[in-house]
Formats: structure tokens, C-alpha cells, sequence
């Protein structure tokens, strides 16, 4: 029951987020300088007079602007975001043949990263002033500090010259015909170096605060207690001081969501990823506005479910929460 | 053995002292401060003794570091000077990394300050528009707002600015929600200091220590957001920055690495600098973290 009213509440408050990323989009093509509808017709000045009367009809461009407002939600809500005239397709179309490709990516360096970063945290927790453990602050520290775009690129160079065993460009190679297993190869294959990318910086953030919270916990009573009466040392680690350590972690990666799809906006422009990221440069740099907004109305929504996830796995990892409700 | 009434005594418990002294002996921020130091020399001492135009074709584009003394960095794809590049291209960065980061910080503090003071309505309406910021993806939304508006380094660090804020407003809240509190602020009350007195004389002042950390990191995340703009060809195309320099040379990549990696180089070194001051400031104003 309690559960149940929780669910609903946050989904309530999910959609007025929602919600909320539309008005913004709304007021962005009115704030900009210039006629909304040339802004909705992508290319400034280049549409045809009939397009733009059209667009105003649509849009009802001529009314009050609260009228154009519901309009706009409306068709939103419908699943209407828009018709690109550069690609002379629906918006919506747009943006779901290349979410998948997004979504793949970020799902793989997130995970990538909680996994690698939690062990190496935990590692350098184990000898706080060892070898791990200024390697760990190390890389944080750099992995923090490279624009994401550049240890792209660096990699690109590596991996072309140095030794090229991964593909540097596009998801998957259009020569090969495999066979469906072969073609799931071959996007892991070319995954490899976005992934990698893209985790790197996430991965020394969560190695560093795993070390501190495991650092914290470590030193606590009920910590001592365990190994008083005998548990094994790696079960005090996996069982007692993990479980509470990675809270954080799951805290800061549901809250850094936002900031890892624009991470991988950059990521896919480096590798030529056919995903959002993509769409977006190329869309920008075509005035094509619907799509541009369309993408970033998409990627807001992937953000708010991704928070919607992330609230429901630490009611699953931390159990005190899950009784408490 | 000292006296109380030594000024010496005196001056040795002021916690700014306190904080300088910590700060020196922390190396992760000195090593940062020599970092910056270094990149604000090269950047505004630099142009004087190296006088080369970074616009003006020097050389046959793509040569490589070493080829040609005139150019000893190697040329773009224009032929155009990379170490000149370097040199003149810090500058609107730093520029637009300390606007931005001052936008941030203005912003957030405004913010979190007055959800944090008064809570109830106002903390809910304040943190349900610092959530929404939140759900945007920064970098697509600063990428909206610099092709919508025309491109200027003012534009791109405003709307750095606009969408980097959350941050610092939580920052804030939590710290005025745990120094509101306090005891010093129910006397200052007590004595009849208005609202405005108590939140921007008592409380900010004591909750310095952790957002001038915070503001030392910003200005770094601001110059990889501009940097990430420029690279896009986002940035002002009349104003020479280190992104610039990427966003030209990413294309030739495979043919010329030394236009790419100079100038991200450059760009890690001064994040670099701004992120170990900052742990070096985290260390100096947290004495409970010291041992560590």
C-alpha cells in the first residue's frame, strides 16, 4: 500500500517533469530572436512563405500565446514533437531510430563504470595508503580533469597507430555480413572504445568515493563487531561494509545521468556513434530546431526514468529504506 | 613559552591563517596552484614574447612538431602556428571559465540561500526548479541555447552559467538548513537582525569554507563545458580558445595529431590546476579530513 502510493507519487511527479521540459521547449522558440515560426521551420529564412503559413495554421501562431502553449503540449502529448524539414521526417522518428544506439552506450559505460569503479575502490579501501590507492586518487583526479572529447581523440590516435584492435568510428562495419551473432559482435566490437570513453571519468569518481565510504564504514562499530566474532575478511568486506558503501555510489550515478548523456553527446561525435548525440551535431549544424528540441525533450525523459530506476535500485540495496517506506 | 597577550597567538588561530598554513602543506594544491600559475603565465606573459599571429597562415599546413623552426609546435590545416595557437587561445578560455563559474556560483547561491532560509513553500518551489535544471542534459541544453542565440563568448558563458547552477543551490541549501540552526544565528535574531542581515552577514559567511571549494571546481567543469562547445563548433568562430583549436583540427585527426592534443593538453593542465586547488582548499577547510 505504502509502496504502491510511493510509485504513484513519484510517476506523478515524473510527468509534471515532463511536462515542465516542454513549456521550456516552447519558450525557447519563442525566446529566440526571430519568428517562432521560422524557428520551427528549422533553416532561418530559408522556408517558403507557404511552409511558414502553414506552420503558423498548425501551430495557431496567431492566437493568444497561452492558446499556442496548449497546442503545443497537446501535440507533444501525442507524441507529436515536430516535423524536420531537413530530414523531411517526423521528429519522433527521428529520435527513436537513434535512442537505441544512445541508450546502449550510456547503459554499457555506466555499468562498466559502477562495476570497475566499486572494485577499485573497495581495493584501494583495503590498503588506504597503498599502490591502488594513489593510483585510484590518481586517476580520478585526471580522469576528472581531460575533456571527455579529447581522452576520446587521444584514444583514437592510440588505437589507430599504436595498436589497432578496436575500431575508432561508426557502430558496426556495413562490408561485414555475418550473420545476426556476428553483427552483435561486431557493435560490441566497435562499443569497446566509446564505452570506454565515456566510463573512464564516471569510473574513477566512484572508485574514489567508493574508498571513501568503505573507508568510513570500515572504521565503525558494527564493523569491529563482525570481526569479533569470527566472519571471514572478505565477507566483512562483501557483506557487511559493501552493501552500505555503494549507496553513495548509487545516489551519485542516478543524479550524474544527466551529465552522462551529455557526456555521450561528445563521445558520439568523436566516434561517429549513430546515436542522439550525433543527431544533435548534425541537426545543429542544419538549423533543423524541431529535431534539436526534440532531442532535448527525448534525453530529458531517458533522464527522469533513469532517476525513476535509480530510486527503485536503492530501495532494492538498501533495506532499511524498503521496510521503512 | 608564548603569552596570551603575544599577537603572534592571536594571528596563529585565525582560520584563515589556519586554512593558508593547511593549504601549503597539502601537495595536491600546490602542485595545482603551481599548475595555474604556469598556465596565467603562459597565457598573458606569453603573447610578449611570442609574437606570432595565431590567425596568420605561417607555414604548409600540417606540419608536423619539429619540422620547421618557425613553427615548433607544427601548423594546423591552414598552416597556421600551433604554439601561437596555444598561447593566445588561454585566454577566452580563462575568460569564459571564470564568467561562467561566477554565473554558477551567483546563481546557486541565490538559490539554495533562500530555500535553505525560509524552507517550507519557497525551499519547495526553489528545489522543484533546481530538480528540473537537474533533468536537463547540460551540454544538449547549453548546445540549444548558443545555436538559438547568436554566438558570442558572452552567450557561451551565460548559458554555461544556466545550466550549471543545481549544483551549488544544494550546496548551499544544505548548508544554510544546518548552519539556521545554530546557535550564534538565534542570538543574532535575538537581537533583532532582519532576515537579510542574518542570511547574508551570518550564515554565508560560515558557510564559505565548502563553496569556495565548490566555486574552485566549477570554473573547471565551466572550461571542459566550453571546451566541449567549441569543439562542436559551437563556440565564438571570431574568438581564438584551445576548443576552437580541437574543433579545427579533429577532422585531421588521423593526419595530424599535434593540432588535437596540444591544446586539449592545455585544457587538462588548467582543469587540472582548478581540481587539485580545489582538493588542496577541501583539505585545508576540513581538519577532520587531513589525516587521510
Amino acid at each position: 500500500m505504502n509502496m504502491a502510493w510511493m510509485v504513484v507519487r513519484r510517476l506523478f511527479h515524473a510527468f509534471v517533469l515532463v511536462l515542465a521540459v516542454l513549456v521550456l521547449n516552447f519558450l525557447l522558440i519563442h525566446l529566440a530572436p526571430g519568428d517562432p515560426a521560422d524557428v520551427i521551420a528549422g533553416e532561418m529564412g530559408g522556408a517558403t512563405e507557404e511552409m511558414l503559413a502553414d506552420i503558423r495554421k498548425t501551430y495557431g501562431l496567431d492566437k493568444p500565446i497561452y492558446v499556442q502553449l496548449g497546442v503545443y503540449l497537446e501535440r507533444a502529448l501525442q507524441g507529436d514533437l515536430g516535423q524536420s524539414f531537413f530530414y523531411n521526417a517526423p521528429v519522433l522518428d527521428l529520435v527513436a531510430g537513434r535512442a537505441g544506439a544512445t541508450i546502449l552506450l550510456v547503459v554499457t559505460a555506466l555499468l562498466f563504470a559502477i562495476a570497475v569503479g566499486t572494485l577499485l575502490g573497495v581495493l584501494a579501501s583495503h590498503k588506504p595508503k597503498g599502490i591502488v590507492s594513489g593510483l585510484v586518487t590518481l586517476v580520478s583526479v585526471v580522469g576528472y580533469s581531460a575533456p571527455i572529447f579529447w581522452t576520446g581523440l587521444m584514444l583514437v590516435i592510440l588505437f589507430a597507430w599504436v595498436i589497432p584492435i578496436f575500431p575508432i568510428a561508426n557502430m558496426f562495419d556495413i562490408t561485414k555480413d555475418t550473420g545476426f551473432f556476428g553483427f552483435i559482435l561486431d557493435v560490441l566490437h566497435h562499443l569497446v572504445l566509446p564505452a570506454l570513453t565515456l566510463g573512464i571519468v564516471y569510473l574513477a569518481q566512484y572508485a574514489r568515493l567508493t574508498r571513501a565510504s568503505m573507508l568510513e564504514i570500515l572504521g565503525s562499530d558494527y564493523i569491529r563487531t563482525a570481526r569479533a566474532k569470527g566472519v571471514a575478511e572478505t565477507k566483512v568486506y562483501t557483506h557487511h561494509a559493501l552493501r552500505n558503501a555503494i549507496l553513495p555510489v548509487v545516489t551519485i550515478a542516478g543524479l550524474q545521468f544527466g551529465s552522462i548523456v551529455s557526456g555521450a553527446v561528445l563521445v558520439e561525435t568523436v566516434f561517429s556513434w549513430p546515436g542522439l548525440g550525433t543527431l544533435a551535431f548534425e541537426s545543429i549544424l542544419a538549423r533543423d530546431y524541431p529535431t534539436v528540441l526534440g532531442i532535448l525533450f527525448f534525453s530529458s525523459v531517458l533522464v527522469i526514468i533513469a532517476n525513476l530506476i535509480t530510486d527503485l535500485v536503492y530501495r532494492i540495496v538498501d533495506p532499511r529504506i524498503r521496510t521503512g517506506g | 613559552m608564548a603569552t596570551v597577550d603575544e599577537p603572534i597567538v592571536v594571528e596563529s588561530q585565525s582560520p584563515i591563517r589556519e586554512a593558508m598554513r593547511a593549504f601549503r602543506q597539502s601537495w595536491a594544491g600546490m602542485l595545482g596552484l603551481i599548475l595555474l600559475i604556469l598556465v596565467v603565465l603562459f597565457t598573458y606573459v606569453g603573447p610578449f614574447l611570442y609574437s606570432v599571429d595565431p590567425f596568420e597562415v605561417i607555414w604548409a599546413p600540417l606540419t608536423a612538431p619539429g619540422e620547421t623552426e618557425r613553427a615548433p609546435l607544427g601548423t594546423d590545416y591552414l598552416g597556421r602556428d600551433i604554439l601561437a595557437g596555444l598561447i593566445h587561445g588561454g585566454s577566452a578560455t580563462l575568460y569564459v571559465g571564470l564568467a561562467a563559474g561566477f554565473i554558477t556560483i551567483t546563481i546557486g547561491i541565490l538559490m539554495g540561500a533562500f530555500a535553505g532560509f525560509f524552507r517550507g513553500a519557497v525551499d519547495e518551489v526553489l528545489m522543484r526548479i533546481t530538480e528540473f535544471f537537474q533533468v536537463l542534459p547540460a551540454l544538449l541544453f547549453a548546445m540549444v541555447l548558443v545555436t538559438l542565440f547568436p554566438p558570442s563568448i558572452y552567450i557561451v558563458a551565460l548559458a554555461i552559467g544556466i545550466v550549471s547552477w543545481p549544483t551549488t543551490a544544494r550546496l548551499t541549501r544544505a548548508e544554510f538548513l544546518r548552519i539556521r540552526t545554530l546557535e550564534y544565528v538565534n542570538a543574532a535574531r535575538s537581537v533583532g537582525a532582519k532576515n537579510s542581515r542574518i542570511m547574508w552577514r551570518v550564515i554565508l559567511p560560515n558557510a564559505l569554507a565548502p563553496l569556495i571549494v565548490s566555486a574552485t571546481l566549477t570554473i573547471g567543469i565551466a572550461i571542459l563545458f566550453e571546451a566541449g562547445l567549441s569543439f562542436l563548433g559551437l563556440g565564438d568562430p571570431n574568438v581564438f580558445s584551445w576548443g576552437l583549436m580541437i574543433g579545427a583540427g579533429r577532422e585531421y585527426i588521423l593526419d595530424a595529431w599535434w593540432a588535437v592534443t596540444f591544446p586539449g593538453f592545455m585544457i587538462f593542465l588548467t582543469v587540472l590546476g582548478f581540481s587539485l586547488v580545489g582538493d588542496g582548499l577541501n583539505d585545508a577547510f576540513n581538519p577532520k579530513l587531513r589525516e587521510r
